[in-house]
């Protein structure tokens, strides 16, 4: 009865089609940190309060914790691995690093991928817009304000706007 | 542990038969922290969402229908559902973040049986009536009868909510939802109140006032809506005498507990206000809609 059951997942990562074989009750965020490597999303509060393990499924973004790895199959994910183009950082993470929008860095990830799901949709967000996008993600360090103005810039590079 | 993903309804209810101890679930927002709290797993989870039926938003012959499972966010992002339950479609964008609202669903707020779920008072003001999958066929009740207490339901071992069902709302109709918590966004409400009205000849025609976060289950309060009824509305508004026979209504309706959120006294105190301000802005979208 309690034989842990698994289920092989195939499923699309970062623009690669994946398979690999998880436990049922393995979250989608453990699978991707422990079966194919990707320790990008991290593990906050474990409960979707957070953001920290933030990936997009299917264009949108979700918790991986709160993911069972098999609902996965057939999906399309993208971890923060998957925003850069190469060697080419995303504007999100350039203008993270210049507006030194992070400090020790746990909660980035998840805010890079929460604030790529805001500014794939909207383009131009307003600030309260942007605060209300991040509100499920969660940072003890840096202070809202630098990740807010990086997301502001990014979204003026994004835009093919010039300052 | 195990996971399954049916792909009907006929298909979950056999899995639910033939595995006792089994659970549905839709985002698992509320069912992966009960787990990682200490709650016993299932014996196995069975995803709802891919079944096409519960996550299908259809709008036909003056009804809509909602699987259970649909995302929120899909709910919030519907123009023409938001058009017509405005109300409803803000408690539902309520429910925590962008990442929750990319899963959360009526089906898992209500069944969840939190005494505090923001889109359940909506969902009872609007005459939402539930579909559920029971036995081999089904049985439709109003969305007010599933929660029973807090985490309790009157759903059968192996039923499940399959959708919603929600009248067109008649002309003259404008419903509002309005919560109190300690901050701005991502936390649970103190008290939260929803209002539908149906204004006729400047007049309240209907009404029905519910409340939420107040009671071990959400409550309607049929004296705030029986303060309603008749209430003219020349010149715009509700004149001071029913509102504050609303609010008293709705204070005295409250039977609520006493936590870090909020005192009983408040917790009444903020519900007399909440359904006021949500009867003035009910008003105000069905006369705008008229």
């Amino acid at each position: 009865m309690s034989k842990r059951s698994r289920t092989h997942v195939t499923c699309t990562v970062n623009g690669d089609e994946v398979d690999f074989l998880a436990s049922d009750d393995t979250s989608l965020l453990d699978a991707l940190r422990d079966e194919l490597g990707l320790t990008g999303a991290k593990e906050g509060c474990g409960t979707g309060d957070c953001g920290a393990c933030s990936v997009l499924v299917d264009g949108r973004v979700n918790c991986s914790c709160l993911m069972f790895a098999p609902e996965a199959e057939g999906t399309d994910i993208v971890t923060v691995e998957g925003i850069a183009e190469g060697d080419q950082l995303h504007p999100l993470q350039q203008t993270f690093l210049e507006g030194a929008a992070l400090q020790c860095g746990i909660c980035t990830p998840g805010f890079l991928v929460s604030a790529k799901a805001l500014l794939d949709e909207n383009p131009d967000p307003t600030e309260t817009e942007i605060r209300y996008a991040l509100a499920g993600n969660l940072c003890r360090c840096t202070g809202y304000d630098k990740i807010v103005r990086s997301v502001q810039e990014a979204a003026v590079q994004l835009r093919g706007a010039t300052r | 542990m195990r996971y399954a993903a049916p792909a009907t309804v006929d298909e979950a209810q056999t899995l639910l038969s033939d595995n006792p101890g089994s659970q549905v679930f839709a985002g698992a927002t509320d069912l992966v922290p009960q787990i990682r709290a200490g709650r016993p797993s299932p014996s196995m989870v069975v995803d709802l969402k891919r079944i096409d039926r519960l996550t299908a938003v259809t709008h036909e012959g003056g009804q809509w229908t909602i699987g259970a499972a649909t995302p929120t966010a899909d709910l919030t992002r519907n123009a023409e559902f938001t058009a017509a339950f405005p109300g409803l479609s803000e408690a539902a964008g309520l429910i925590g973040s962008d990442q929750i609202q990319n899963r959360s669903s009526l089906g898992g707020n209500l069944a969840n049986a939190s005494p505090a779920a923001d889109s359940v008072p909506a969902l009872i003001a609007n005459a939402g009536q539930a579909v559920i999958a029971s036995g081999d066929g089904t049985r439709t009740v109003p969305a007010s009868e599933i929660a029973t207490g807090p985490g309790r339901t009157s759903l059968a071992e192996g039923e499940f909510i399959i959708e919603f069902t929600l009248d067109d709302p008649p002309a003259g109709t404008g419903d509002a939802y309005l919560r109190m918590i300690p901050r701005t966004e991502m936390d649970i409400a103190i008290v939260g109140a929803a209002v539908r009205l149906t204004i006729a000849d400047n007049a309240v025609s209907e009404a029905t006032v519910v409340l939420g976060a107040v009671a071990p289950t959400a409550v309607s309060v049929p004296d705030a809506a029986a303060a309603l009824v008749g209430a003219s509305l020349n010149g715009g508004g509700f004149d001071d005498a029913t509102l504050a026979a609303v609010a008293d209504a709705a204070s005295a309706a409250c039977n609520p507990i006493d936590d870090k959120r909020g005192t009983i006294a408040y917790r009444q105190r903020v519900a007399g206000v909440l359904a006021k301000r949500a009867a003035a802005v009910a008003a105000e979208r069905a006369q705008n809609g008229a």
